[in-house]
């Protein structure tokens, strides 16, 4: 073909001299003589793509990217009280010193005896969030808490043999889009009903009366949050618990977390499958990036058996005193059932897992306990120093981590006191106008261990003048 | 055949080390949580007071109790039992594409770290632009299609996002009811029959034909009907063998009223090569983490980069990034849009290290990449075709990036197979292999991939340790049979893996059950 001398450093067999000596064994002239015998002529690309010109030279395409990435601001720049489904909290420089391993970040679908050290990882961090949910039985992880649910829910659907499940309306909106999907188009056989249920307009909390009107024995599940889309502790999880299983349907909880060093573990009151998000345990952002679902569940073959995910398994070995890890009930994958598995598995988010498993074992249990008593001293003391702002109002008090903050008693819209926010250099509180209208002018705002008492008096400071 | 190929001399690390729950030290901690400022606590009081009587946890969770050299220490170790991709020659893991991932790739995305989804769109400008161009400059030339969407966080959930677009398409169209089967082949990845099976598709799977490894014609005409939803395919398939004939498919599963979703995970050889647009389909998907160099991550975070055709563009999840000619921005204002499948806008830091790797090649060095990895392919087949045991199934002379392999003559002259095999490969320091998705219809299969990554002396080593360990098949088969010897941990019991009594995959699990057989 003429082509052009084109050695790249990533490409070791690019040197003409390497790849003339590998075709001539091969016993052709060219690459082209190889194609030409598998794909016909008339599917092939005839002309060259038009790309930009490569940047071979490390240094170039350093500057180059970083050219585009300098028009980005981060948190680390801005103050942020964004969370609502991705929160910033610290990361330990150790879970980064792990996360960047080029053994964890590189390898991939290995098997135990070359990848032991992988699955002893994963079989940690299922042991360490069986210890924070009271489960006995974790996956390894799925995409990001919507996928989670979206799962859990169509576990209890199989479980219970049942179409229906019961979802809070305090939920966030992309979440419950997310489990929209699991349940499929009203048309399909295989669709599952999504019930919501409303809340209490006092306490954000579940409506119990409410749930108890909508859930009948055709319910395969209810699901609910702890703590909910909008940071609402739900005090109630035991008498929902009840009233699902009165009804022979599953319990099934939502958590984040990092709520569980102060927070009853779900298992206490009476879930049957936990799921949720992982990336507050130590996970950055990402711009989103960082999201990690996690399910459990108790430990019976019922559960077991319904899980799309991989579950490790510890084992033991030829040799005395030697653990091994392998896969449990493997048929029920994707990977071996393919359409007649327990929905699907994927490659998904393993190393965020081993990244959680790291995290949780530098915190401990007295870490854990300090971490959700700060977001909780810290979270109301924002919230009670946003309370002192003319025409603010905190409409509901029972929350962990994140608050609605109400702004109809100024002369701003949310999306103008954030706007106006930004010149001092802070992100405010998610705006949630239009997914919950009857909330009125709000915003969801997020506080973790990581603001000091300056940035939250900073907050406050900052939008009593925006709000003037 | 004896190698002359001279082998190294290997030993996976053996630390012994213990579960991190055994080794808890009372007292003793990891790190220091941010301090609570007296003048917070003098205002809001005890946090406890805050949580509802309930709702408190009672008693802390069991967790690790370790200073931080030990907790560092500990996952040290287990990375080191760890054999990732950048210390071996790791081209036995076929439709992986087990390519090098540039470091400097690793350093631009820690710059993204601590940026919020969520920010205000002018405070991202930077990420948007580049996923704008990586989806509308690079994918729209690779594979001709017009509009993208990077939510899908793996190749599966990405299948899923495109059985989800077909759904919508017939539900719009108010044939929902009517197109209810996927058509896909056996050796398409099982998330083409999975993933659509989720979203509520009946499946039906074609087999291969004996001579030619792929389904024939006929068989995809006695398959669609008024039912056709659409077509869920991969090509090449896992056995590497392109179909030509594809044009003539997505033709006659158009024809029937279906869409054609290629499932493009097998890219890497075919870059610039052929286009999922020219064959005809409606949508595709390239996994990131794969054909585009971002690291594997030991099962993820990874990117399942979604394209489709102008007239399916309305149904992309959201948001979808656009641009004015002057800003990027997130839109979220799409009626026809099946909505979210995954949160935000996907891995993104997973988006950017792609646009790095396909900013350092070009339209020429992709050329390359693709060319130099289907040369590896069959530079590979000549040296595996060599030792006594390895059989290449159907005729079928050239695979394009990988070849499913069979060790069927190997397991009847000598009674070992595939497993077997795998087990020893790993004693010369080379990472094990892929064998194939379930069921085998390649008996006793390995499905090698010699992407552009690995040197010729790289493929020479690969080939001549698994010509070791096929000689020892013939000449000491009992050193194979009770393999591995060199790995960090000698051949497991496997039986409590499916035993309810035993499966343990929490500690608390283990401690429980141990008890109880005692």
């Amino acid at each position: 073909m003429g082509k052009k001398h084109f050695v790249h450093p990533y490409i070791p067999n690019s040197v003409s001299e390497v790849k003339e000596e590998m075709l001539r064994e091969i016993g052709v002239k060219d690459a082209e003589e190889l194609y030409t015998e598998m794909i016909p002529e008339r599917l092939r690309l005839k002309k060259p793509m038009k790309l930009p010109k490569p940047l071979l030279v490390e240094y170039d395409l350093k500057r180059h990217v970083e050219k585009i990435l300098s028009k980005n601001k981060a948190c680390k720049e801005y103050l942020n009280f964004l969370g609502a489904g991705c929160w910033q909290h610290y990361v330990p420089a150790v879970c980064d010193e792990i996360a960047g391993r080029s053994e964890f970040l590189t390898a991939y679908a290995g098997g135990t005896y070359s990848d032991l050290g992988k699955f002893q990882a994963f079989f940690e961090f299922q042991s360490m969030m069986g210890e924070l949910v009271g489960m006995d039985v974790v996956a390894v992880p799925t995409y990001d808490w919507g996928a989670s649910a979206g799962n859990a829910i169509r576990m209890a659907s199989r479980i219970t043999g049942r179409k229906e499940v019961l979802v809070p309306k305090i939920i966030s909106p992309r979440r419950l889009s997310i489990i929209w999907n699991f349940c499929q188009p009203s048309v399909m056989p295989g669709h599952i009903d999504v019930e919501l249920v409303n809340y209490d307009p006092e306490t954000g909390m579940l409506d119990l009366e409410d749930l108890k009107s909508k859930i009948s024995l055709k319910t395969a599940g209810v699901y609910f949050e702890n703590p909910s889309y909008l940071g609402i502790i739900e005090a109630q999880g035991e008498e929902i618990s009840k009233i699902a299983h009165k009804n022979g349907a599953e319990s099934i909880v939502g958590v984040d977390p990092i709520s569980l060093g102060v927070l009853a573990p779900p298992a206490e009151y009476g879930a049957d499958i936990v799921c949720g998000e992982v990336q507050p345990l130590g996970i950055h952002m990402h711009c989103g990036g960082g999201l990690c679902g996690f399910i459990a569940s108790r430990d019976e073959e019922k559960y077991v058996g319904e899980y799309p995910s991989l579950l490790i398994s510890i084992t033991d070995t030829q040799r005395e005193d030697e653990y091994a890890f392998g896969q449990c009930r493997y048929d029920r994958t994707s990977y071996v059932g393919r359409d007649k598995a327990k929905d699907w598995v994927g490659t998904s988010t393993a190393l965020w897992s081993i990244v959680a498993a790291v995290y949780m074992a530098l915190l401990g249990p007295n870490g854990m306990k300090d971490i959700g008593e700060a977001i909780i001293q810290k979270s109301h003391y924002a919230a009670k120093l946003l309370s002192e702002v003319q025409g603010i109002k905190i409409p509901f008090s029972n929350f962990f981590k994140e608050f609605l903050v109400n702004f109809d008693g100024t002369r701003k819209t949310v999306y103008e006191i954030n706007r106006d926010l930004l010149k001092y250099g802070i992100f405010g509180g998610k705006d949630i106008t239009k997914e919950f209208p009857e909330l009125g002018n709000s915003a969801l705002y997020c506080v973790t261990e990581i603001h000091t008492k300056e940035d939250l008096k900073k907050l406050a400071n900052a939008l009593a003048e925006v709000v003037k | 055949m004896k190698s002359d190929e001279k082998l190294r001399r290997y030993h996976a690390p053996v630390w012994n080390e213990p579960i991190i729950m055994e080794m808890v030290r009372k007292g003793e901690r990891g790190i220091i949580v941010p301090e609570v400022e007296e003048e917070i606590k003098d205002a809001v009081g005890d946090a406890e007071s805050y949580i509802p009587a309930k709702m408190r946890r009672k008693q802390r969770p069991k967790l690790p109790e370790l200073s931080q050299p030990q907790v560092l220490r500990h996952y040290l170790r287990l990375s080191q039992q760890t054999l990732g991709m950048e210390l071996d020659i790791d081209l036995g893991l076929g439709t992986c594409t087990m390519k090098y991932s540039p470091k400097v790739n690793e350093e631009l995305a820690r710059q993204i770290a601590e940026i919020h989804p969520l920010q205000d769109e002018n405070t991202i400008q930077g990420i948007l632009e580049i996923i704008y161009k990586f989806g509308k400059v690079f994918l729209r030339e690779i594979s001709g299609m017009d509009e993208f969407s990077f939510h899908p966080g793996g190749g599966a959930e990405a299948t899923y996002n495109n059985a989800c677009i077909i759904r919508k398409y017939h539900e719009i169209n108010g044939e929902l009811e009517q197109r209810n089967e996927i058509v896909t082949t056996i050796f398409s990845h099982p998330c083409d029959a999975a993933s659509p099976a989720t979203a509520g598709f009946n499946v039906i799977t074609l087999y291969p034909d004996e001579e030619t490894g792929r389904p024939s014609i006929e068989a995809l005409k006695a398959a669609v009907s008024k039912h056709t939803a659409g077509l869920m395919i991969t090509n090449p398939e896992d056995t590497g063998i392109f179909n030509p004939e594809i044009d003539e498919w997505t033709k006659i599963v158009h024809e029937a009223g279906g869409l054609c979703a290629y499932d493009q995970a097998n890219a890497n050889a075919i870059l610039g090569i052929t286009r999922a647009k020219d064959a005809g389909f409606d949508m595709c998907f390239f996994n990131l983490h794969k054909t585009f160099s971002s690291p594997h991550g030991s099962m993820g975070p990874a990117c399942g980069a979604v394209g489709v055709i102008e007239e399916l563009a309305r149904f992309l999840p959201v948001p979808v990034v656009t641009f004015d000619g002057r800003k990027y921005h997130l839109n979220y204002d799409r009626p026809y849009s099946i909505g979210k499948i995954r949160d935000f806008y996907g891995n993104v830091q997973v988006v950017l290290r792609a646009y790095a790797w396909a900013m350092s090649m070009g339209a020429e060095g992709l050329q390359e990449v693709a060319e130099v990895s289907m040369i590896n392919n069959n530079y590979l087949e000549k040296k595996l075709l060599a030792i006594l045991g390895v059989t290449k199934p159907y005729k079928v002379k050239r695979r394009v990036d990988q070849i499913r392999y069979s060790l069927e003559k190997l397991k009847e002259d000598t009674g070992i197979g595939t497993e077997d095999v795998n087990r020893r490969i790993v004693d010369f320091g080379v990472q094990s292999y892929f064998t194939s998705h379930h069921p085998w219809v390649v008996p006793e299969p390995f499905t090698p991939e010699p992407c552009e990554t690995y040197s010729k002396a790289d493929i020479d080593y690969w080939a001549a340790v698994l010509g070791q360990v096929l000689n020892e098949a013939y000449t000491t088969p009992e050193i194979v049979k009770t393999a591995p010897h060199n790995s960090t941990i000698a051949k497991m019991n496997e039986t409590p893996l499916d035993d309810p009594k035993k499966w343990s995959m929490t500690w608390r699990a283990y401690l429980r059950k141990k008890e109880y057989q005692q």
